[in-house]
Parts: structure tokens; sequence; C-alpha cells
């Protein structure tokens, strides 16, 4: 048996397994053995489900002496936010006030996931109901950068990323409100895709805000992302904001290739003369170490049949401000159901009022969390919705068509995932504005709608720097063909030692 | 005169439906074991999504149509927000929006007999679930059946002056719910109404909680004299909600209002702005079934019915059914069933059904009884008088017409109801002889020898006397 499958990408276990290099039971094994062996120090998983994991892989191996089919993903490990529903498996969005949860249903990503035979390892960190940038917003204490354990590893998705990165999935999902898969991903070194809005199905997707998020993946390779969304996007009658969607088909697979099949993701039909747009305004304004790091993958990258230019995005100053009143705005009302009758964490209501009883438990959600409710509430009331909401969705719209017209002159823009580096833990924490200002590059893509990926550019002082690409709504094939001529010329790819 | 302003908030659940407004639960909960009819979306568990019922939609547009509203070309959802222990997601989807109109219909317009009353607003949304309150101050129990079902609610312009007008409009707005099918509105519960009462110039006091349609006028009433007396006296009228007590038939405060609850609206950013659009207009329009007021129109050209037994007929959709039913049956003389309807039929019919519940529950008449009873009071074979003895029997047993009349002349009659009946006509026709048998016992014998006459011999003599007797006695 090879020694260390765990540092498979997904494109490889799955292979592996159906040519019988190796079972998925062998697989599986080392993983939670990796998981068991690291997690103590980068602390990705809020809860790993071994049995479930073992039995999946078991029927799969069987399945497959029978010579029966399996699926796209056969034997991935795969690692999933635990903000995502899964049935009979605890969903707590890292939050005290769901400490309990079990869901009686799955997302409908999930689904998909199961259906193509992916394992699930289990449940990953993140801040409390996806509200952060670091993951130190968790209940369950914050996860660890696998390139440097006092490092934050971003978020809100810091376990989707860290876990990919340390090698305890293959691959994971996230979920992408403002930056939440991109930036941990930036942070972590690996890839992490926000698609378009309405791509993926958000059923079973706890809500942050509904209007701005996306459940995206994380991967270490493009091809691995690639092979998340053909298995998770498309319409879902269970989401109505995937109405208009129409599924990823993999351009460079040949159309007599069934969907079973893993899209070996060659590059014989590379997109040809990509017009790229540099945006200025992000670029300048990010750390010189990052931006650094950007011109010369971009320097490298012009070379190959593309042409890059500067641009500029004049209505990136009202970004931070509308997200932020956007997102909080709906998270006032998404988090108002969190009263702990019908489910939640063990405290009886016996002897209490009502209200007083629903002051009392609502007490538990984290510093952070109340903050964006109360600022939420505040900006919707009766006086203020016109001031503060009202401008908020023109500035969103004012944002949204100026990247459409940007997308008339290019394929693609790029711009950093993050202005800075990974920093260290307890930084920023106690000053939420400054925390906030780190999202300016990625909010963009949200408010959009449009799909961004962050691959891994380079390093500096040993720690992650990522880049950002971002197309126009439903492109996420052009930002796969970008992103992986990137990737092949970079030629970056490595793993943390822990 | 001091001049009174009343609007209305008329919710209506749309219970011709088969499924809630954002799932596919079962909508009748109704007699239904406590949270049985419930799913992860009406329960509003973390990460679940509304999915519009399109039939809703189509529902809500035929009573926008039926009430002269506009439909706009596109509508939208709102959330309201606020906490309460019946709401499972702790706030309610609606189509509210204080900046624009979202509403399935807006400015419409409703006539009742001679006066008219605009329609500011109608919309869709969901029903919290239902508290029940037991006999302990300890605990309420949530059913949460109810949560998610789909309510229309109906917004009128403050344009009623009296309460008898509400009364009208209501019954009005009933009989188009019912002959539109989307609301069987007998139904407990199924449609409930607020009203706001101001006085010229006042503050606006609203009425919750009034059980029955029947109940809104009395209440208005009461709170009218109360708002005028308080003025009379120079007492302030405060802005307040006020309930309906409904064993002591007065309003009592609620809850003052301090200042406007601010409900934090904003668009529902899970469902997609719904666009209409003219082919679903027009398509609508040529499927909408016949409305009250076509249908008396109808009725005043094709049977020839006057216009106040058609009115009667038409404001309730169970006896305009009854009629038309007995007309297919015996074509011949609609006029004579409409009036056996209204005059006599409806007299069986005890007044809390005319409340709510169906008219006809209890009652065993069906409209082949009626054809055949007016048939035979058309080929001459019984007189008027027999005929509401038939008619009165026939409720209670469903017999065929006929069956009942050979019953009544071969054998006996010792039922107490038909020789009442009997006696009822027979005092009506024989005032003076009442009047000398309530001096003089012994005339008593002259009524029963009518009475005996009527029934051609054949009612129990020994019953009749002594009904005639208690009649008599009764009467003093």
């Amino acid at each position: 048996m090879p020694n260390h499958l765990y540092r498979l990408t997904a494109d490889e276990v799955a292979s592996g397994i159906k040519n019988g290099d190796f079972s998925a039971q062998e697989y599986i094994s080392q993983i939670l053995e990796r998981i068991e062996k690291i997690d103590v120090k980068i602390k990705a998983f809020i809860a790993v489900d071994k049995q479930g994991a073992v039995e999946k892989a078991r029927s799969i191996d069987k399945r497959i002496r029978d010579g029966d089919r399996t699926g796209r993903l056969s034997g991935v490990a795969v690692g999933i936010k635990d903000n995502i529903c899964t049935k009979d498996l605890k969903t707590t969005c890292a939050s005290k006030m769901l400490e309990g949860y079990i869901p009686p249903y799955d997302a409908t990503v999930i689904k998909k996931l199961k259906e193509s035979d992916a394992i699930i390892v289990g449940k990953l960190n993140l801040d409390e109901f996806a509200m952060g940038s670091t993951t130190e917003f968790s209940n369950y204490g914050p996860t660890r950068n696998p390139w440097n354990i006092n490092y934050v590893a971003g978020g809100s998705s810091g376990g989707s990323a860290a876990s990919v990165a340390a090698l305890e999935c293959a691959i994971s999902l996230g979920s992408d409100t403002g930056g939440s898969v991109r930036c941990p991903a930036s942070f972590c070194s690996v890839v992490g895709l926000k698609p378009t809005y309405g791509c993926v199905s958000r059923s079973g997707l706890i809500s942050y805000s509904n209007s701005l998020e996306q459940i995206g993946s994380i991967g270490k390779t493009v091809c691995d992302v690639e092979m998340i969304m053909n298995t998770i996007a498309g319409t879902d009658e269970n989401d109505s904001t995937t109405k208009a969607t129409r599924p990823i088909t993999t351009a460079t697979t040949p159309n007599t290739v069934s969907l079973d099949r893993i899209p070996k993701y060659s590059r014989h039909q590379k997109k040809r003369n990509i017009r790229v747009g540099l945006v200025k305004e992000l670029i300048e304004g990010a750390e010189p170490a990052v931006s650094k790091c950007i011109y010369s993958a971009v320097d490298l990258f012009e070379g190959s049949d593309c042409k890059c230019e500067d641009t500029s995005m004049q209505s990136i100053q009202y970004a931070l401000a509308a997200y932020y009143t956007i997102a909080m705005a709906e998270a006032s009302s998404n988090l108002a159901r969190y009263d702990n009758i019908r489910y939640g964490f063990d405290f009886s209501p016996e002897g209490y009022e009502w209200n007083t009883y629903f002051a009392k438990v609502r007490n538990n959600f984290g510093e952070e969390v109340k903050r964006r409710i109360i600022i939420g509430s505040y900006v919707l009331s009766a006086g203020y919705y016109g001031k503060y909401y009202l401008k908020a969705q023109k500035a969103r719209e004012m944002i949204k068509q100026e990247i459409t017209s940007l997308f008339e002159m290019y394929d693609v823009l790029i711009a950093p995932t993050m202005p800075i580096l990974p920093f260290k833990f307890g930084e920023k924490i106690k000053d939420p504005l400054t925390m906030y200002q780190i999202d300016i590059d990625t909010v963009v893509a949200n408010l959009a709608g449009v799909p961004a990926i962050s691959i891994p550019v380079g390093f500096s002082d040993c720690l992650p720097v990522g880049m950002q690409i971002m197309a126009n709504e439903m492109e996420e094939q052009t930002l796969f063909d970008v992103a992986s001529t990137f990737e092949r010329i970079l030629d970056i790819r490595k793993s943390p030692e822990i | 005169m001091v001049e009174v302003k009343i609007g209305l908030e008329i919710h209506c659940q749309l219970t011709g439906l088969q499924s809630k407004l954002f799932c596919s639960c079962q909508c009748d909960y109704r007699g239904e074991e406590p949270n049985t009819n419930i799913c992860p979306i009406c329960l509003g568990l973390p990460g679940t999504l509304p999915l519009l019922n399109q039939k809703a939609v189509e529902f809500a547009s035929m009573i926008s149509l039926a009430l002269g509203c506009r439909i706009p070309d596109k509508v939208m959802f709102y959330r309201k927000n606020y906490f309460y222990l019946d709401l499972p997601k702790n706030f309610q989807i609606t189509q509210y929006n204080a900046y624009g109109i979202t509403s399935m219909g807006v400015e419409g317009k409703v006539d009742y007999g001679v006066k008219s009353t605009k329609i500011r607003r109608l919309q869709l949304e969901e029903d919290p679930g239902r508290l029940i309150y037991e006999n302990t101050s300890f605990y309420t129990l949530i059913d949460y059946n109810r949560a998610g079902v789909t309510l229309v609610e109906i917004v009128t312009e403050p344009d009623f002056t009296e309460p008898k007008d509400v009364r009208r409009f209501l019954n009005k707005i009933i009989s188009i719910l019912e002959h539109l099918g989307v609301c069987e509105t007998s139904l407990d519960g199924s449609v409930r109404c607020d009203a706001n009462v101001s006085l010229e110039g006042g503050k606006k006091v609203e009425i919750k909680n009034v059980g029955s349609f029947g109940d809104v006028e009395k209440a208005l009433s009461y709170e009218i004299t109360r708002q005028k007396t308080m003025s009379v006296r120079d007492i302030e009228i405060r802005s307040e909600t006020r309930h309906w007590d409904d064993a002591r038939k007065i309003t009592k405060q609620s809850r003052v209002k301090e200042e406007e609850e601010d409900y934090r609206y904003f668009p529902e950013p899970d469902i997609p702005t719904v666009v209409l659009g003219k082919e679903f207009l027009s398509s609508l329009k040529g499927r909408m079934p016949e409305l009250p007021d076509e249908r008396k129109i109808r009725f005043l050209r094709e049977y020839k019915l006057s216009d106040h037994v058609s009115q009667v007929l038409i404001d309730n959709k169970e006896l305009a059914d009854f009629f038309e039913s007995t007309v297919k049956i015996y074509p011949s003389s609609p006029n004579e069933i409409a009036n056996w309807i209204v005059s006599d039929l409806l007299g069986f019919i005890d007044d809390s059904k005319k409340e709510g519940g169906s008219l006809f529950s209890g009652l065993k008449i069906e409209a082949k009884h009626m054809a055949e009873l007016v048939g035979m009071i058309d080929q001459n074979i019984i007189n008027r008088n027999i005929a509401k003895m038939i008619l009165s029997q026939i409720t209670k047993t469903g017999e065929m017409p006929s069956y009942v009349l050979d019953k009544m002349n071969t054998s006996i009659i010792d039922s107490k109801a038909i020789i009442s009946e009997a006696i009822e006509s027979i005092f009506k026709s024989e005032k003076s002889a009442v009047r000398d048998a309530k001096q003089n016992p012994n005339a008593a014998n002259f009524l029963l020898g009518k009475v005996m006459q009527l029934t051609r011999g054949r009612a129990d003599p020994k019953i009749a006397l002594n009904l005639i007797k208690t009649k008599l006695a009764i009467m003093e």
C-alpha cells in the first residue's frame, strides 16, 4: 500500500480508488489517522465522523469489487464547513446557540456529494455563523494556520482551508459571503472558489446574509475545485434563487465522455487571447509584499498569450460600507429565529416568562454576532432604512453596473485576495473596523454576484500570498482556464511541515 | 354629528389550496394531531428556504380581480420582523412595504348595495403557529400545523361610517370568496377581521379578536358609543389596541401604543421578484368563475326573480347553489322554488349557522326534495299548508316528499313536529278563535277540529290538543 495517500488530490484519489490502486478504506484510514495526529495543532475540525466515513468507504470498496458504478468523487475525503446542514450530524455554526442541533435533512450540496460517493469526514471550524475573517470568533476556539500555527488561518471558512492545506482532507466546502472562502484559501495557500450567485444551491446553508452568500469549494488544485463544482453546481428546486442557472460544462471534456468520468483538466483547449484587467485600486492598496507577488505572477502570465493592463474601479470606495450594511441587515433578521424554543442548547425555559427567557438565551451569541445583529437592526429601523439600507442597495447596484461594464473590456479581473499577509492571533480582534477593512478585495464579487477564485501565487516570509481572479456571471469556466494556467506556470504547490 | 371612520383588515386563509404558502405540507390543520403537518421549512429550521406556492399567487390574483384591484406586473415579498412565540422564524414573510407597491393587488373598490368601499391593498402572507393556552399559567403549547398556511390580507380604506355597512361589506366579501372557491369561509378561523375606529380628528383605536362577523358589528357599535361618550366628557381617546370580550360584549384595552411598532421591513432575499406579466393576467381573467354581482344579474334575467329574493340567494353561495340545483331538476317554477327557499327553508336554519358554519349542516334536505315538493304544489297534489308540513319532515328525515305524503295519507300522524306545523298554520288563519280559546278552554276544541280537518283526520287528537293547550299557555 502506498504511503501518504492523504497527500493526494481529489482527482488522484478518485482515479486511484476506481483503478484499484488502493481501496477507499486504506485511504480513509490514513486520512483519519492524519486528522487524529495533527488536528490537535491545527484545530480545523469541530467534529470528525469516523464511523460514517469508514462505513461509506467500505460500501464504495464493495461496489468497486462488485463492478458497480461509483461516482465522480469516489472515496474522496471531504470536510464540510459547520454551517452546512448534514443529516444526523451535528451542525453548530460554531455557536453556543446551536450547540445541540442535529439537522433532520441534508443540504442539497451534501446530497450531491453523497451521490457522487465522496466521503464526508467531518465538520469544519468557522467564525460563529460565518461572521469574521480569522476564525477567531468560534465557540470552539480558533483554527491555526498550517504554515505557522501562531498565525490566523483566515475566515470565516478557516477550518475548510486549513484542513485541506494540512492534508486532513482532500477537498472541502465553505461558504463565502464577503470572502469567507477566498480569504482563508489565500492565507493557507490553497485554491478557493466563490461561484456565481445562484450557481450552487443554498438549501441547507445556514444563512448569514442570503443575498450575498454562496457555498464555495476549496482544493489543493484548480482541477479539484472544478471537480467539486461539477458535482454541486446546478439548479435546485429547493432554492428559488438558483432558478436561472445553467450547469457548468467542462470545456476541456469532450462531449462523448460521460459526466461521471473525472474531467481530467488537460490544457489542450486553453482559452486564447485572454484580456486581463488589473484592478489598480486593490493591487496598489495592498501591502507591498502582496502586490509584489501579484505583479511577478502576472509578469510570468503575460508571456502566455494574453493581454494585461491596469484598470480602475471607481465604485470600490463604497463596497465595504454597502457590504456590511446589507450583510448585517439580513443577518439581524436571519438570526432572529434562534430563541432556543425548538432547538439549540440545553437550558430549560421552566420558570421563565417568554420574553425573559428569550433575552437570556440570546445573550449566548458571541460578541461579533451580537454586534452585527445590533447594527443590522439599526440600519433597518424606520427612519434609518432610507439612510443606510436603501443607500447600500443603490451602491451595490452601482458596483454591479461598473463591474459588468468592465467585463465588456476584460475576460477576467485580477486583484489580491487579501490586502495583507496572515497575521498573529489577537492582532486585530479588538478593532472591528480594521478587521472589516481587510475584506475590501473580496466583497466586490459578492456584491456583484460574480464568480471569483483565489489561487496561491507565492510566499512572503514563509507566509502564503493569494491572488484573486474574477470573471463575469456564469463564467466559472474562464476562471478555471486562467487559474489553471497560472497554476501551471507558477508551479509552486507544496504542503506545510506540521 | 361627529363623523365616524372605520377601516378593516381582513385575514382570509386560502383553504382551497392543498399545501402551505412556502412548503409542500398539507395546509388543512383542522382536526389534525398537533405538529404532524410540519417540515423543516414551515418550522423555520436553520438553512431552509421558502418555496413560493404558485397556486397561492393565482388565488390571490383572482381575489384581487374580484375586488377590482389593480395587479402590478411585479410583486415582491418582504420580511416583517418581530419576536413572538408563535412565529417559527421570528419574522413573517408578507408583502407589505412602506416604500413602494409590492402587493398582489392595490386600489380596489367593492360595491355593496348603494354604497362602496375602497380597497387599499391585498397581500399574501404566512399564518403563524397556533398557541394553545391550557388552564394553567405555567406553559403555553404551540401547534405548528398552522404555521405557513396561506393568508390573504385585505386592507380597506377607512371608508365606513356605520357598523351595519361593515356587516354588508363583509357578507359581500364572504360571498365573493365562496364564489371564487378559494376559501371555505364557514371553517372556524378561516376568515378573521380586525377593525380601526376613530372619531373625526381623533386617535385611532384598533379592535382585535372579534370571533364572528356578527360580532364585528356589535363590537364597532360598542366602540363608537364608548368613544363618543368619552369625547362628550372631554376624556382623551388614546391610540390603543382593544380586544373584543365575547362574554361581556364589550371591548377591553389590551395594549397602549406608545409608538408605532417598528417591524424593520426589508425585501425577502430568498424569493426572487415574481413577474406576473400580461399573459398570466389575461389567462386568469379567462378562467375567473362567475362572481356574485354577475350571478345576481343572471338570476334577475334568466329566472325573473325579484331583486330582493336574488340578493338573499346570492348573499350566500350555498343558498344560490341549492336554488340552481333545484331548478336544474325542476325547471318549470324558478320563482316558486326561490320563494320556498327564501321564505320557508331559511326558517329551518338556525341563526348560529348563518354566522358561520355550513347553512345546511344538520338539515337532510337536498335539491331533489325541493324539486319534487314544488312540482307537487304546481300539480295541485298538495296545498301550501301540507307542503310546509312535508318540508319540515324532509329536513329531519331526508325522505322524498311523495313518500312523506303517502305516509300522511294512510297513517295517524303522531309526529309532534308535523302536528305543530299544522297548529301553527291554523293559529294564523283562525286568529279570533285563538283569542276565544285563551279565555275559554272549551274553545280549544274548535281549534282541534280545524287541525283535524287540515290533516284529514289523521292527527293524533290527544297530542294535538296537548300541543294546542301548551301553545295557548305560552301565549299568555
